[in-house]
């Protein structure tokens, strides 16, 4: 059974090193601030007690108010898992760091992102539409879409 | 005559193989570089299919989101159900009946062996085995369909599992009909392995090509056939068991290359470990319910749930917001397919076009699930 990891254990050790980074510890999930997400990934992926190597899925979910992006990472090692989220509140240009450059699995799912929600993801290799086409008007998957 | 020697310059161009070329398999464009005959650079357009099912699951009720789900994989319909059907009971805190966990599961199986029958399949036909080892699986393939056909009349879109359990109880003529498929089957797969596994051909063209080293592999989320041919004894249902599958014994087929033939290799054993499976459903199957009570319109809590699955071309997942409402709030597919993309361009450079055709049907992709 792959085990999920408290949220708030791993919130306490994130605490010593990236102060401030934890917003809300929740069950198996963090809630990070945007701007440190790239340097908590790395921390987890690195760091040998957690070694999170495999990336499940990213996803986003237009909530009006925010857009939450959310990460699930699997250690294959360990056989353990942790959700992270982020928030962006920005409507007109919501932009967030890439996480490609440490898992280049999230690379199409961060263009379908951008394609269907228009996040923007700094660093990505090449954010560009994925499944409708250049020039399409609006994101669809956002609620104010239709 | 003197003779001179000339250099002649040459420069790569760009040919489009796709979007509706047979190899393709479905509608799948590869924008690719040529330095002559070698592959420089390869870059997917997809997106053709895109109906937007996401969007469309947002405006319909829990249970009316199973059809959807049956036209991602059309090949492996029957996983795609269950695992929208977990993701449901999860968010919802619904239970299912032992019974139709033994049903799903040998539901999940019997579709794991057809879907990968046609991987086989259509791989050996990219592969230049024209037609003829493909004609032998779809004769296989066809036996598994009467099945489904026989508990829920549907051939390709079976829409046969519910939230809370499954549609029907199976019918009395499935049982004998699945004893039979069993006892025949392995007999089948021999003959399969006596006419390819050593074919020099086939060892010529797939031994070493198409490589995808370990690392890689899990650095791009690869998962299923994908990522177990890489070495990576990584399977959810012995990883992450889910439904009943912590009951059945069965060995995870690895390969060692990352090559297109282990890839096509494991998709063989696999189907070798699935009738293991169906075996020892089928001995402890019990009486009983296969539904449990669940009102029409179920209004999952508020909350967010992700229920995943081994399905036959890896990891598929469904991420699942509920507002209170009747309708998913937020639906998310966490496609296979389209994650096992990510490397092709790595897995094809410096090949040629002709082993492009087969690389990618190594990977073994559904459309209709890539572009949702």
């Amino acid at each position: 059974m792959t085990v999920a990891l408290s949220g708030s254990k791993i919130a306490k050790q994130l605490g010593k090193k990236f102060p401030g980074a934890v917003i809300k510890a929740g069950a198996d999930s963090l809630l990070l601030k945007g701007e440190s997400l790239l340097a908590v990934a790395e921390y987890l992926k690195t760091t040998p007690d957690l070694d999170f190597d495999f990336l499940n899925y990213i996803t986003a979910v237009d909530y009006y108010d925010y857009f939450e992006v959310v990460y699930q990472f699997t250690s294959l090692k360990h056989n353990h898992g942790l959700v992270l989220k982020v928030r962006c509140y920005d409507r007109e240009n919501p932009t967030l760091p890439s996480v490609v450059s440490l898992w280049r699995g999230a690379d199409l799912q961060e263009r379908e992102i951008y394609d269907l929600l228009g996040i923007s993801f700094e660093g990505h290799p090449n954010l560009r539409r994925i499944v409708l086409w250049e020039g399409f008007d609006g994101h669809p998957l956002r609620k104010d879409f239709l | 005559m003197t003779t001179k020697e000339v250099t002649i310059q040459t420069e790569p161009f760009v040919v489009n193989i796709g979007p509706a070329h047979p190899s393709t398999h479905g509608v799948f464009r590869m924008r690719t570089t040529l330095d002559g005959e070698v592959i420089v650079n390869m870059e997917p357009i997809f997106g053709y299919l895109h109906r937007g099912i996401e969007k469309l699951a947002e405006e319909r009720t829990y249970g009316g989101c199973i059809p959807l789900t049956d036209r991602l994989d059309y090949l492996a319909s029957m996983s795609n159900n269950m695992a929208y059907c977990l993701a449901v009971e999860k968010l919802a805190g619904i239970p299912v009946p032992l019974r139709a966990e033994y049903i799903r599961v040998i539901m999940a199986e019997l579709q794991r062996i057809a879907s990968h029958l046609i991987a086989v399949g259509a791989f050996l036909n990219d592969c230049g085995a024209f037609m003829t080892p493909i004609v032998y699986m779809i004769r296989e393939r066809e036996k598994i369909l009467d099945l489904f056909d026989m508990v829920c009349g549907q051939r390709l879109t079976y829409n046969y599992m519910r939230v809370g359990g499954v549609s029907q109880d199976l019918p009395a003529e499935f049982i004998p009909a699945l004893r039979k498929f069993l006892k025949e089957m392995p007999g089948w797969i021999n003959e399969y392995d006596r006419l390819l596994k050593q074919n020099e051909i086939l060892l010529a063209r797939a031994k070493g090509v198409g490589i995808l080293p370990r690392e890689l592999a899990i650095n791009i989320s690869a998962s299923g056939p994908v990522l177990r041919a890489s070495g990576v004894e990584w399977d959810l249902r012995r990883a992450d068991p889910y439904s009943i599958y912590d009951r059945f014994e069965f060995d995870i087929p690895t390969g060692s290359a990352g090559d297109c033939y282990d890839r096509y290799r494991v998709r063989v054993e696999e189907m070798r470990q699935s009738l293991r499976i169906l075996e020892q459903a089928l001995k402890g199957l019990p009486e009983g319910e296969v539904r449990s009570e669940v009102p029409h319109l179920i209004r999952p809590p508020v909350g967010e749930a992700y229920g995943h699955i081994e399905a036959p071309r890896g990891e598929l997942g469904f991420y699942l917001v509920s507002d209170g409402s009747i309708a998913p709030y937020r639906f998310h597919v966490r496609a296979p397919t389209l994650i096992n993309l990510t490397a092709l361009n790595d897995m094809m450079k410096g090949w040629k076009v002709a082993d492009l055709i087969l690389i990618f049907g190594s990977i073994d992709i559904c459309l209709a699930e890539v572009d949702r």
